[in-house]
């Protein structure tokens, strides 16, 4: 029953993702086509035809119709800088994103979580002091920034436009290598930025268990130190770490936007800044509906996988 | 207030603000129009820190110390109008969601969550372009987006309170909503609501500098995330301009740090149990 409710709620929020997009480019002041075609020469015959073409001549319900069963089929409409349909230009760029932002995380995620307990088991150790000073000092950074200064302060050493060189050899190897050279720095950026939450999530989540009576009775029983802390503490205390990341994962999204702007990774982020630019309303709207539906269907996951995890949670 | 100050590193926050706030209000009267005019600069272009520009010049020949005193106002504005805006919408829908309790309650409890889990870069992205460029669209997109977590404390804290056994004898002599809410449940989260709007301020200053950073700024107006939108898309990177790059970002950092820090004492002071 609690399973049905969660998948009725997540179904709930992809309508909402859908109506909010729906509704966020047609109630604003002001006529879609002419600030797109802002900037260049359009007679009004062919403003007339793009409103044709993009269905803004027709009432607003029949409008909202067409989007929405035309979303269940997986279509987007069609985007005004590319000339072809939105859902084709996000999913090209789906595969760079997934890498910078699955390397990034995986690397985040394990070094965060380290980093949280370490300086949670020392309260008030030099780790802990400095863990939560860099913590929240990255917290403060503007990814962009980060991302620039690290540009500068490398110089040459790493690539830092774009995902691959034109001269290199087509072969895997070689391929793979170019790759991941130029993954470096926007990873590293947007690593710090994600790690430091997650290292702090980690730090208070076990904070909340050092004093559980559970730790004392590990340690009666003459465990070592490290023992009870891999074995008893931190078992309990990632539980609700993990589900705090997997419900962070909007900081990732919007990480992702600034740092592949700033060196022009090929992935979403970049087509977010390529559509605001334009302005490209229709692939707007198309990357708002898959991103934020992407986080809704991640926060179903992390309810049910905390539910797996944690006994104590029932989910299903 | 004495408490306040034991926390040496909410106070530090707070000096730095004070600082902040000063140079945000006189740099506007101190300086000159025609420093910060593009077309009527002297100075050339991209010089290094020296004798007298002593943070040197940006693309145009601006003096980037002027720039940077002049852009501390736009930066500080926005974001605590913004936060402003953000604590007052989720103040307001986390009582009203906490006090009266049925189908209201519920749907703005999934209405909350629904905004909670969106990233709110995404949306306030999405809303700056959409409206028209200007101050109040950048105060509106981060404001409308921001609300959520402070819903969320705000009703919890609603809920603590309601439970308690003298509102319920409030109730018992008669006492209706406006009374319940005006004297005992308001009261009871302006504390939270303070340390929220400190924090909210910190992440508004951030969220201003990422869309004016994505050029959705007020193209008339100077503020920090301006000043390194202008370095990228002029390539102060690879000049490796650093007197263009670093003192914006500082500037943000510092502030937003300050800002956190002022949260975090005020929070200790707030809920005094850790």
């Amino acid at each position: 029953m609690r399973l049905a409710g969660r998948l009725g709620g997540a179904a709930l929020s992809l309508v909402m993702v859908a109506v909010l997009g729906f509704f966020l480019f047609r109630v604003v002041p002001g006529d879609p086509v002419v600030s797109m075609t802002r900037g260049r020469p359009t007679t009004a015959a062919t403003q007339e035809a793009l409103r044709a073409q993009f269905g803004l001549d027709r009432p607003v319900h029949e409008q909202f119709w067409s989007y929405f069963t035309g979303l269940l089929r997986g279509e987007l409409g069609t985007s005004f800088t590319f000339r072809r349909p939105v859902a084709d230009v996000i999913l090209e760029r789906l595969g760079p994103t997934l890498l910078l932002v699955g390397t990034s995380t995986l690397i985040a995620v394990g070094l965060g979580l380290w980093l949280g307990v370490r300086a949670a088991w020392r309260r008030n150790s030099a780790l802990d002091r400095v863990t939560t000073g860099v913590s929240l000092t990255l917290w403060a950074v503007p990814t962009f920034w980060l991302g620039m200064l690290l540009m500068m302060v490398t110089g040459d050493l790493f690539p830092s436009r774009g995902m691959r060189d034109t001269d290199t050899p087509p072969d895997f190897l070689s391929q793979a290598l170019d790759v991941g050279h130029h993954l470096v720095l926007p990873s590293v950026t947007l690593v710090a930025v994600v790690c430091a939450e997650y290292a702090l999530v980690m730090r208070s989540s076990l904070l909340e268990e050092l004093h559980a009576p559970y730790l004392t009775t590990a340690r009666a029983k003459g465990l070592r130190d490290d023992v009870v802390r891999r074995r008893h503490a931190v078992p309990n205390a990632v539980l609700p770490a993990i589900t705090l990341v997997f419900l962070r994962v909007g900081l990732v999204v919007s990480g992702a936007i600034t740092t592949e702007t700033v060196f022009s990774w090929p992935g979403l982020g970049l087509l977010f800044y390529d559509a605001l630019t334009g302005p490209d309303y229709f692939l707007l709207q198309g990357l708002l509906v898959v991103t934020a539906g992407a986080v809704v269907v991640m926060n179903l996951l992390a309810d049910l996988l905390h539910g797996v995890l944690d006994p104590r949670v029932k989910v299903v | 207030m004495r408490r306040f100050l034991a926390h040496r590193t909410g106070t530090a926050g707070a000096v730095v603000l004070a600082v902040a706030a000063l140079v945000a209000l006189v740099a506007p009267l101190l300086i000159p129009a025609e420093a910060l005019d593009v077309t009527r600069v002297t100075a050339p272009a991209w010089q290094p820190p020296g004798a007298r520009q002593w943070l040197g010049t940006d693309h145009t020949g601006r003096s980037v110390a002027l720039l940077m005193a002049q852009g501390a106002g736009t930066s500080l504005f926005v974001g605590l109008t913004a936060a402003v805006l953000a604590v007052g919408i989720g103040t307001l829908v986390g009582i009203v969601s906490g006090h009266f309790g049925g189908l209201l309650s519920g749907a703005l409890l999934r209405v909350t969550d629904f905004f909670l889990v969106l990233p709110a870069l995404v949306l306030a992205i999405a809303l700056s372009t959409v409206l028209p460029r200007g101050l109040g669209t950048i105060v509106l997109a981060i404001g409308l987006t921001s609300w959520p977590s402070t819903a969320r404390v705000v009703r919890a804290q609603t809920l603590t309170i309601e439970a308690r056994p003298f509102v319920e004898r409030a109730r018992a002599l008669g006492g209706g909503h406006g009374h319940v809410i005006g004297r005992h449940v308001l009261p009871s989260v302006v504390p939270l609501v303070l340390v929220n709007a400190t924090l909210a301020v910190a992440s508004a200053i951030v969220a201003e500098s990422t869309l004016a950073f994505l050029g959705l700024g007020d193209p008339t107006r100077i503020s920090w995330g301006a000043m390194l939108h202008q370095a990228q898309l002029h390539g102060a990177v690879p000049r490796a301009a650093w007197w263009f790059l670093l003192p914006p970002g500082l500037a943000i950092v510092v502030v937003v740090l300050a800002f956190t820090l002022v949260g975090r004492a005020l929070e200790a002071v707030v809920t005094p149990k850790r």
